[in-house]
């Protein structure tokens, strides 16, 4: 028989709650994590991880189409899309196995199975119809959440997709609708458009990626069109119409205007609902709100012992802000010293499609409407010595600041490689550098972080290179 | 130009150390890089660089001294052509290692507190450095904080944006904190090192201990921070002088004729005390910056004298206790004491306290008040003294008890109804039953 009873068990092992397990681990507390399917969760298996795997070969696809520009020459250059799909499910399964190792390394027991809130300190996990009880002092619940569908936009798995079957195409679709342009709507239009697909994009709201600046969403917008993507902007979907090997969609925009298209596919990607059903929460008091559950800063549920984290609880839902806030439940748990909350503004987002997309903190308009006075600095990559030795003279890296207190209150890029550059302006604001100390920080030449400087300076109009 | 060399700090929590050894002389060449002394705390042990090249001036700090402020200047680094002696300026009456170091230092916080942007490090009263971010430092300068007043709430104590935002100008650290407050007020000139002012050999050292320095450490907060107020009462012990001897005779003997108790008037003191403060809650009371805390038991320190030093040891939840419990248990914690066997829970807290030099005859003192307890009372020689009693003079044992009250928590009215009732429980001791 094997152990029940540990001091904490964490419910989920996607980058949240395995996170949080080897946290707890390290901290001496007896741990084991609970997973109906692979460790690693969504982020891993089918999310985060084998995109970028996705998006590696058709970046890879897309320099093929420039080799001249660069002084090489080949032909008959070809692609494979099972051959690409079987290298991202590949890494995908390394990095899974690779986390059942970290368990494994600090002693964590992995339960497969899925869990249920059984009383005060108690949980029940059914794995093939048999349940088994376990106790623990602390639960952290990390369950994650799927794809959000609404009615009339239900995925069938085979015309149209979620994220799930978008990864994994048994052929590669010839037209395909994707509908919302978030993070991971934008990223397979991205992935697809560039292998050539016909790609239409559809958004309600009046720009794509509507969480990231405007002037950011607009050059974006810019470059997706030029790339041959098609933008239906403050449009919505009505119907769609199943036929034998296609999907006849029903596009309605903001006049009232309706039109149909017909794809091979369709990708639905309108954001996310909490998996917060059979979980015992109900019953266990916790409260819901909006398929989340409401927690405290430091993931507390109002229950004694429960706690919770990640997608499961409030936004931004990403891996990363999932994967701190399981450190600070773990810290929180072993009773650590200095103990602080995630602060929301402070997290990154990065969005892997071509060109790339990445910021943190508040966007100018949002800044603006604080009521602060705000000055702002812009730098093109076309000033960019790195940018255009690698072929990448196309983007933007803009910075907003407090112009009284110099709190850099947020940064946005859109360009080659952002996605990497974000942190150092992450790094500057947890730490709550200001304008003055970035200014006089040199950033190494000849590299695409020193438009991340330039674009400091530019807030004063002291950019060197513009 | 020459400038001064400071104490490094070998961790961000380091306050101060030992200059273990130095590897340098007066009028050695340095450069960058050259090892100038070993730096010891309680947790490690470092080897000093040189940032800067010059020629070692004079060495401020003697090797093996201890207790050596961070950022306090150890020696004088002069530049090219100057010579030892000449630029040094070392005000004669400063040429003590000590005074040196804290003039250093508060001119140093002087100059930095004047600067438009308060970029550089600041430095609390202490000396201590105060670490705050960047933002942190620029709205304090905006807002006219002092940063060395507030508490940080980021990584490892550091004051951040949210800490200045929340702080209003001239706020000061809030005494809940726990660890008193450091220093006095800045601005105040320190006192010289009395060694200046006797011939060396004139006296023996005896270095600190840690309870010669908690004491110094938490009776200048005690004193400087709270305003203190005095409110002097005289009891008349006649009854329960008589009552204690009948208890006292009372006392059943063991096999070795030892009593099984001995009651002191210090005991019906404590006792008197608790039952008062269960009477009046707002004496029984803790100051912090945003509320009083009123406790819900009276529990009363009493000061302890050691040959060493002195403690409060605190007979908890005394207004449940009989005169005998609180008369063994009061024992017990002084014999604790004197072993130095008390436990921080044995001392720590309480309402209110007693301190008693009536044995040795002292007729009327005050006493400083004990944080983060509101009120002591000193308690003199109960003696016997004239007194006016319906216009005849009496003999009578009187004992003399003054009050330090804290002004923030306790009002002159308050104290003295307090003192009132305090007064009657002793005079009338069998009142305490009612």
């Amino acid at each position: 028989m094997s152990d029940t009873s540990f001091d904490v068990i964490v419910v989920g092992g996607g980058p949240g709650g395995y996170v949080c397990a080897i946290r707890c681990a390290q901290l001496g507390l007896k741990t084991a994590v609970v997973e109906r399917d692979r460790m690693g969760g969504i982020c891993l298996n089918w999310g985060c991880i084998p995109t970028k795997a996705l998006l590696r070969s058709s970046e890879i696809w897309h320099m093929l189409h420039r080799l001249k520009e660069f002084g090489i020459s080949a032909d008959n250059f070809k692609f494979d899309i099972t051959k690409i799909v079987e290298r991202s499910r590949a890494v995908s399964q390394q990095l899974s196995n690779g986390v059942a190792g970290l368990m494994k390394k600090h002693k964590i027991t992995v339960i497969a199975g899925e869990a249920k809130l059984a009383g005060k300190g108690k949980l029940s996990v059914t794995k093939d119809g048999k349940a088994a009880d376990y106790t623990a002092k602390n639960i952290v619940l990390a369950t994650g959440a799927r794809a959000r569908t609404l009615p009339g936009l239900e995925p069938d798995g085979l015309l149209v997709w979620t994220y799930r079957e978008a990864m994994v195409p048994p052929s590669m679709p010839k037209s395909l609708l994707v509908v919302g342009s978030g993070a991971i709507g934008i990223e397979f239009a991205s992935f697809y458009r560039t292998l050539g697909a016909e790609v239409t994009v559809v958004e309600v709201l009046d720009r794509v990626m509507p969480v990231e600046d405007e002037e950011i969403s607009a050059l974006a917008a810019k470059a997706f069109t030029k790339q041959g993507m098609k933008l239906k902007l403050g449009t919505t979907v009505t119907a769609l119409k199943k036929g034998a090997d296609n999907v006849t969609c029903t596009l309605k925009d903001k006049a009232g205007k309706t039109e149909e298209v017909t794809v091979d596919r369709v990708i639905l990607a309108m954001g996310i609902v909490g998996n917060v059903e059979n979980i015992g929460l109900e019953a266990a008091g916790i409260k819901v709100e909006k398929t989340h559950i409401v927690a405290g800063k430091y993931g507390e549920t109002g229950v004694d012992g429960v706690w919770a984290i990640g997608d499961l609880v409030g936004g931004p839902w990403l891996a990363h802000k999932a994967m701190h806030e399981g450190v600070i439940v773990a810290e929180k748990i072993a009773g650590a010293k200095g103990v602080h909350p995630l602060n929301t503004a402070n997290v990154p987002g990065c969005t892997y499609c071509w060109p790339q997309v990445a910021s943190v903190g508040m966007t100018e308009a949002k800044a603006k409407e604080s009521g602060r006075k705000i000055k702002v600095g812009k730098f093109p990559f076309i000033g960019n010595g790195k940018a255009i030795a690698l072929g990448e003279p196309e983007g933007l890296i803009k910075t907003v600041f407090d112009e009284t207190t110099g709190e850099l209150l947020g940064a946005h890029m859109i360009g080659a490689e952002v996605t990497e550059l974000i942190q150092g302006y992450v790094v500057a604001k947890s730490g709550e550098l200001t304008d003055a100390e970035l200014s006089h920080t040199i950033f190494p030449h000849p590299t695409l972080s020193e438009m991340m400087h330039e674009a400091v300076l530019a807030a004063d109009k002291a950019a060197l290179h513009i | 130009m020459a400038t001064n060399i400071l104490m490094p700090a070998l961790s961000p929590t380091m306050e101060e150390g030992k200059l273990a050894k130095w590897l340098v002389k007066e009028g050695d060449t340095v450069k960058s890089g050259t090892i100038l002394a070993e730096i010891e705390t309680d947790k490690a042990a470092m080897e000093f660089e040189a940032v800067d090249e010059g020629t070692i001036g004079k060495i401020l700090v003697a090797e093996g001294s201890e207790g050596v402020k961070v950022n306090a200047p150890i020696a004088v680094l002069l530049g090219e052509g100057e010579k030892a002696g000449a630029a040094v300026d070392i005000p004669a009456a400063m040429k003590d290692i000590k005074a040196a170091m804290k003039a250093e230092v508060s001119a140093a916080d002087a100059a930095k507190a004047d600067a438009p942007k308060a970029t550089a490090p600041v430095a609390k009263a202490d000396g201590a450095r105060v670490f705050a971010s960047p933002l942190a430092k620029r709205i304090a300068a905006s807002k006219g904080i002092d940063l060395s007043a507030l508490s940080g709430s980021g990584p490892r104590g550091r004051i951040v944006k949210s800490d200045v935002e929340n702080a209003k100008p001239g706020a000061a650290k809030p005494a809940a904190a726990g660890a008193a407050p450091a220093a006095g007020p800045s601005g105040i000139a320190p006192l010289p090192d009395a060694r200046l002012l006797y011939p060396a050999g004139s006296y023996e050292e005896t270095p600190h201990d840690s309870m010669r320095k908690a004491i110094a450490k938490r009776l200048t907060s005690a004193k400087t921070l709270i305003p203190h107020y005095y409110l002097t009462v005289d009891c008349n012990l006649d009854s329960l002088m008589a009552v204690r001897e009948k208890m006292n005779a009372a006392a059943p003997k063991g096999k070795d004729k030892v009593p099984a108790y001995k009651l002191s008037v210090n005991d019906f003191i404590m006792k008197a005390s608790a039952m008062a403060l269960m009477k009046h809650p707002d004496v029984n009371a803790s100051w912090t910056d945003t509320a009083i805390l009123r406790h819900k038991d009276a529990d009363v320190g009493v000061a302890v004298a050691l040959d060493f030093g002195l403690i409060t040891p605190i007979i908890f939840k005394a207004q449940t206790k009989g005169l005998v419990e609180i008369s063994n248990e009061v024992k017990t914690l002084a014999g604790l004491a004197k072993e130095k066997k008390l436990k921080p829970n044995q001392y720590e807290g309480g309402g209110f306290s007693v301190s008693n030099l009536g044995m040795y005859g002292i007729k009327n003192f005050t006493s400083i008040i004990n944080p983060p307890q509101s009120c002591i009372i000193a308690v003199g020689a109960g003696e016997e003294r004239p007194i006016v009693k319906n216009g005849k003079i009496e003999i009578a044992t009187v004992m003399t008890v003054t009050m330090s009250a804290d002004h923030r928590v306790v009002d002159g009215g308050t104290g003295a109804k307090f003192l009132q009732t305090l007064k009657a429980f002793i005079e009338e001791p069998a009142s305490m039953l009612l």
